[in-house]
């Protein structure tokens, strides 16, 4: 049984990186800003889960803190853009 | 070979079924994101890895942590909760700003498109959107007309 956990985690290791590269992806092509705000709202979170599972893996408990402070930042980063894109400066 | 050997063989399969299920839906979701047409579509597809698979992945991390430390574990509840509340607010913004980016662009191409004389094109718009407004209010009246009166119901 510990073999499948460890196939386990390792499948979910290359599953979110992969996942990462495809929102870098639709952040590269994206045809408008927007595209690129939203690659960048998923490439954030495959981040944040990535770093869980290896977290997992190493057995550190440090990578949570990690994790929480990318959901924070990108939930702001998101907020300031999608405000930008809306009214076309962020503070008014 | 990993930190998690401590763990019964029933929980290891547990968590690593859901550790699988978790990472395949991230997976899927920004597969998505990259293959879906138009924007609104794509808007819907990471919200399936931010759902299930960020719970799911979160589930697993803290009942195998929970298991191992011989105590609750409660930060990944705190990540959980996070994403939860927060993800429905940033796609509300996002869809709101590419809409309002839309109309601006298709009110700019009316303008530019229609005549190049820019103040006719704007009493024309201006126009347009007078004859839209009386043609709401006609729908309302028509829709206030249907409604029967109540003494109709009176009636045998």
């Amino acid at each position: 049984m510990t073999l499948v956990l460890w196939l386990a985690l390792n499948f979910a290791q290359f599953a979110l990186a992969l996942a990462a590269c495809l929102a870098c992806v639709r952040i590269v092509i994206g045809p408008r800003a927007q595209d690129r705000v939203l690659g960048l709202d998923a490439l954030y979170m495959c981040t944040l889960l990535l770093f869980i599972v290896t977290g997992m893996r190493l057995g550190t408990p440090f990578l949570f803190e990690a994790s929480l402070v990318i959901a924070i930042g990108g939930f702001v980063s998101t907020v300031t853009l999608a405000k930008f894109l809306l009214r076309g400066e962020v503070i008014e | 070979m990993t930190a998690l050997d401590g763990l019964p063989p029933w929980l290891m399969g547990i968590v690593a079924l859901l550790v699988v299920l978790g990472s395949s839906l991230t997976l899927i979701g920004t597969i998505g994101l990259v293959q879906l047409r138009s924007f609104f579509d794509r808007i819907h597809a990471p919200t399936l890895g931010t759902s299930w698979g960020a719970a799911s992945i979160l589930i697993a991390s803290l009942i195998s942590w929970s298991w191992i430390e011989d105590r609750i574990f409660l930060h990944e509840l705190v990540i959980g909760v996070f994403i939860m509340v927060t993800t429905p607010v940033t796609m509300m913004l996002l869809g709101r700003a590419t809409l309002h980016r839309q109309r601006a662009e298709a009110r700019l191409s009316a303008l530019e498109g229609g005549s190049h004389d820019i103040g006719n094109a704007a009493d024309e718009l201006s126009v347009e959107d007078e004859a839209l407004e009386r043609a709401e209010d006609e729908a309302e009246a028509a829709a206030a007309a249907q409604v029967p009166p109540p003494e109709a119901d009176a009636k045998p």
